[in-house]
């Protein structure tokens, strides 16, 4: 038993991505039909060439016929999945192993979320039936207890945690800013957003993700049939999966200064991809910035710093848009917004624009043109109870050419590399 | 000889202070202050806090403290045979309220478990069917007094619970408290009445209630020394209980017992418990009573009934449970009136902007009793699972897994019950929200890990944000989370340990 992953099997040909914002003019059936016409329009494909599909959405409908009612699809299999707030990220995983199983030649993933029809502000679950014991409080406030444990842990001073958060939701609002689809485009300094009120321990509405409607969609085919869709595909190195059993929850031992589901779903992509230094090795990182503590976790927890280390890294700036490794150059949960069901492909979407060199220049990540590799990492659910999700994602076929600095780079010559030259 | 075997009471941790009163309402108040229940209680639960209290100062914290050997019931020093709950103010009607007391005691399945429900009277008249049958009875009476806003009754009242375990003795529960007899007398007559459903009572004009009780009261009072052959001098206590305070005050000049023989009946602390006024004042009584003192207590109820009772020498070395009548008055912290009227419903408060919790399903519930009503969890004492290291995935090795974790919720995979709910526990991260549904925001919510193994994260209640620390200790106490349809969400929640001995309230005592 092992996890082999599929890499250099499926490639992405094809993306669509909508503006994220209160669409009050749009439901889910426009976002889904702008996110798909977008993604068709780039390879040229007709929805008819699609052989299968699947849907990720949280809570905005059920059933495949969430997504064959708008697109009008006729005779198609299509599947919709669900898995916490990684539900994007989760379909597109269902549709890459679809094609690369051999079952199909053209697949398409699709996300979507229409939040802003609740009539309440934030994301609310869907109730299930229950013994009416589980917590109530929100998503929040569980990611709020994140700061005070890594503070007390790493003797960082409660002036310097509140300072480290409005520095990770300033650079997602200043990337943001540079981004047309992004729901907030407006600039915050550091001192502005320390100065918020307080909703949920010590964070601000300003340390919480944006909430938005949206849809994603990707297209995806074999590797080698990649170039006849697109001369810059992405090449899928690794999708991996880590559902959380809870049982952090109720373990003394846990200190919530990490998410042991993403360390072990980190773990597992790297070695599928061949990764061994994401520092050095990755273009840029799009992560699950659901709260400012929950990225700076994430620093440490995807291995891009050490442990204790991901705070000082932030002053420093190592994960701005010019920095060492950007991380969430579209702006992210933050700044992008999170219509629960899209955000998963919205971070692929991003990696898609980077990687290919689309991305306006005003945003373009300062390792351009010398790092080929991106990671997308998505989670749902809480600290001690979450799935999660990692991605490494690349331009070219093979065991690329290192990582240009640094000791840890490795060149390797493997059969097959660059045939899709 | 049967009598008294124990006693608990539970006395909320809010206190509203009867002087801001009129500047909001135009009228009422008063001097002093009255206990007020928290948005998450109601009758049950204070009765549920009373009970514990009793059975645990009787069993002491010895019985209890041993988790792991706890088979399916609570160890208790006499097999109950009824558990009675009362109260004017039920959670339910047309159902059962004290199958969850009964739960949460996670008293035996033979030990039946009734409501009296309606009047004060009620649990006078519980207490005497306790008295007069055989075995071992838990009498429970629990009040929540509301009053309209401004109006005498809201400043007399006070919410408390009180609970009394009743029956022959044993060597492991002797009686503490010997009943030497009962009176009563009975008469209609209209005083207070409330239509079911209203939020507060009606009184009749105040001469005509004082006048009647001071006839029905002097007549019971006379009955019970005709009886015991007592002479009134010879009372070393006397407890007045009634909802009529001007009666009680002219009832005692009837009585014969000396004015300072009168036992302090709380009006300007916490206010007339109503059905548990009764059992609150012979709690109070036994907790500063000698061995071989004489204790009587009036009720004044529709009626009277009067009580005589000697303490025992089984007294002297009953340590009662903790924290004491005293103790919990002392611990008390004001609330403003507004916050009141807003917990109890006369004032109906802009709700959060998140969708109120569904209704809690009957049958997941029955499923989970043990774990919702009595907070068990749960623990694998296989021998051959305690060689497990760790069963998450945390990175973190600086605390090493017990050997037989600790599952709160209750894990189907283990072999034994664990009981938390008398354990205490440290706060080890927190959080205050301000975004997710209360009936009384913020939501302050802690990660905590008990004594004797186990972490829950857990709501935290009777407690000012500003108070939370890591580190806080902290007690399990069984509240009402909320309710939705009518059915009403029972689970526990923690709250800090106060603390005991009579000490003056500290800053956060009055704010």
């Amino acid at each position: 038993m092992a996890s082999h992953g599929i890499k250099d099997r499926v490639a992405i040909v094809g993306m669509g991505c909508t503006r994220f914002a209160e669409h009050w003019d749009s439901g889910a059936d426009e976002l889904l039909r702008t996110a798909c016409d977008e993604a068709f329009a780039g390879p040229g494909l007709a929805k008819e060439q699609i052989d299968a599909y699947w849907l990720g959405t949280a809570q905005s409908g059920m059933s495949g016929i969430t997504l064959a009612r708008p697109l009008e699809l006729v005779g198609k299999p299509v599947t919709r999945v669900e898995n916490y707030c990684a539900t994007g990220s989760e379909a597109l995983r269902q549709a890459a192993y679809a094609v690369a199983s051999g079952a199909y030649d053209v697949a398409m993933a699709v996300g979507v979320e229409k939040v802003k029809d609740s009539g309440y502000q934030g994301l609310n679950a869907f109730p299930i039936p229950g013994d009416g014991t589980a917590r109530t409080v929100t998503a929040a406030a569980m990611f709020s207890m994140v700061v005070p444990a890594y503070a007390a842990k790493y003797g960082v001073s409660a002036e310097d945690m509140r300072t480290v958060l409005a520095r990770i939701a300033s650079k997602n609002h200043a990337n943001g800013a540079r981004n047309p689809k992004a729901q907030f485009r407006k600039e915050w300094s550091v001192e502005q957003l320390i100065a918020m009120p307080r909703v949920a321990g010590e964070l601000s509405v300003f340390d919480c993700a944006g909430v938005a409607d949206g849809a994603a969609a990707a297209i995806v085919v074999r590797a080698e049939d990649a170039l006849r869709y697109t001369d810059r595909p992405l090449y899928i190195k690794a999708l991996s999966l880590v559902a959380g059993n809870g049982l952090p929850l109720g373990d003394p031992a846990y200190d919530y200064t990490t998410f042991p589901e993403i360390v072990a779903a980190a773990e597992d992509a790297y070695r599928q991809a061949g990764v061994t230094d994401p520092r050095r090795e990755l273009a840029m990182a799009e992560v699950h910035d659901c709260f400012t503590p929950t990225e700076l976790v994430l620093m440490e927890d995807l291995g891009f710093c050490e442990r204790g280390k991901a705070w000082r890294e932030v002053l420093s700036g190592a994960f701005d848009l010019d920095g060492d490794l950007p991380v969430n150059p579209d702006g992210g949960l933050k700044s992008f917004g999170h219509p629960v069901g899209a955000s998963g492909l919205r971070m692929v979407y991003e990696a898609w624009l980077q990687l290919r060199g689309e991305a306006p220049a005003g945003r373009r990540i300062g390792t351009f043109g010398q790092r080929e590799l991106a990671l997308t990492h998505n989670l749902g659910g809480y600290p001690g109870e979450m799935v999660g999700f990692v991605s490494i994602l690349g331009t070219r076929l093979g065991p690329r050419s290192g990582a240009g600095s640094g000791a840890g780079s490795r060149v390797e010559s493997v059969a097959g590399s660059g045939s899709a030259a | 000889m049967r009598g008294i075997l124990g006693w608990g009471v539970h006395l909320p941790y809010r206190r509203l202070d009867l002087a801001t009163v009129a500047a909001v309402a135009g009228s009422g108040g008063g001097k002093g202050t009255r206990g007020i229940a928290s948005y998450d209680e109601d009758t049950t639960t204070m009765a549920v806090a009373a009970a514990r209290a009793a059975l645990l100062g009787v069993s002491g914290p010895a019985a209890a403290a041993s988790p792991a050997t706890a088979t399916a019931t609570t160890p208790t020093p006499t097999p109950i045979k009824t558990l009675w709950f009362c109260t004017t103010a039920p959670a339910y009607q047309d159902r059962t309220n004290a199958t969850a007391v009964h739960a949460a005691l996670r008293l035996p399945r033979a030990t039946a478990a009734y409501d009296a429900t309606g009047a004060v009277r009620s649990a006078v008249g519980v207490l005497d069917a306790a008295l007069s049958g055989a075995g071992s009875h838990l009498v429970v009476t629990s009040d929540l007094r509301t009053g309209r806003p401004g109006g005498a009754d809201e400043a007399a009242g006070g919410d408390a619970a009180a609970a009394l375990l009743v029956g022959d003795g044993t060597a492991a529960a002797p009686v503490l408290a010997e009943l030497v007899g009962h009176a009563a007398a009975t008469e209609e007559f209209l005083d207070r009445w409330r239509t079911p459903g209203d939020l507060a009572s009606k009184t009749w004009e105040e001469r005509f209630g004082e006048t009647r009780y001071a006839t029905v009261g002097t007549e019971a009072w006379n009955a019970l020394l005709a009886a015991t052959g007592l002479r009134p001098e010879a009372v070393d206590v006397l407890l007045v209980a009634g909802t009529h305070e001007r009666a009680a005050r002219s009832v005692l000049k009837k009585t014969g017992v000396p004015a300072e023989r009168l036992h302090d009946p709380f009006v300007r602390t916490l206010g007339n418990a109503g059905a548990a006024q009764p059992a609150l004042l012979l709690a109070s009584a036994l907790e500063n009573a000698r061995p071989g003192q004489t204790i009587a207590l009036l009720v004044l109820a529709d009626g009277a009934d009067a009580f005589l009772w000697r303490t025992t020498d089984a007294l002297a070395t009953h340590t009662g449970p903790t924290p004491t009548v005293a103790d919990q008055i002392a611990q008390g912290a004001l609330l403003p009136y507004g916050r009141y009227l807003a917990w109890r419903g006369f004032l109906p408060v802009e709700p959060p902007r998140r969708p109120e919790p569904a209704r809690t399903s009957a049958s997941a519930a029955a499923r989970a009793t043990a774990w919702k009503f009595a907070l068990v969890g749960s623990q694998n004492t296989d021998p051959q699972h305690g060689s497990k290291q760790t069963e998450s995935q945390h990175t973190d090795s600086q605390h090493p897994e017990p050997h037989h974790p600790v599952h709160l919720p209750p894990s189907p995979f283990d072999t034994a019950p664990h009981p938390a709910a008398d354990a205490e526990g440290t706060v080890v991260t927190f959080t205050i929200d301000r975004l997710a549904y209360s009936p009384s925001p913020p939501v302050v919510f802690a990660v905590v890990d008990f004594d004797g193994g186990g972490r829950l994260p857990i709501e935290l209640t009777d407690v000012d944000p500003a108070e939370v620390a890591i580190g806080l200790r902290v007690q399990a106490t069984f509240r009402r989370l909320s309710s939705a349809d009518g059915v009403h969400n029972y689970f526990w929640k923690a709250r800090p340990v106060r603390p005991v001995r009579g000490l003056p309230p500290g800053p956060e005592g009055i704010r």
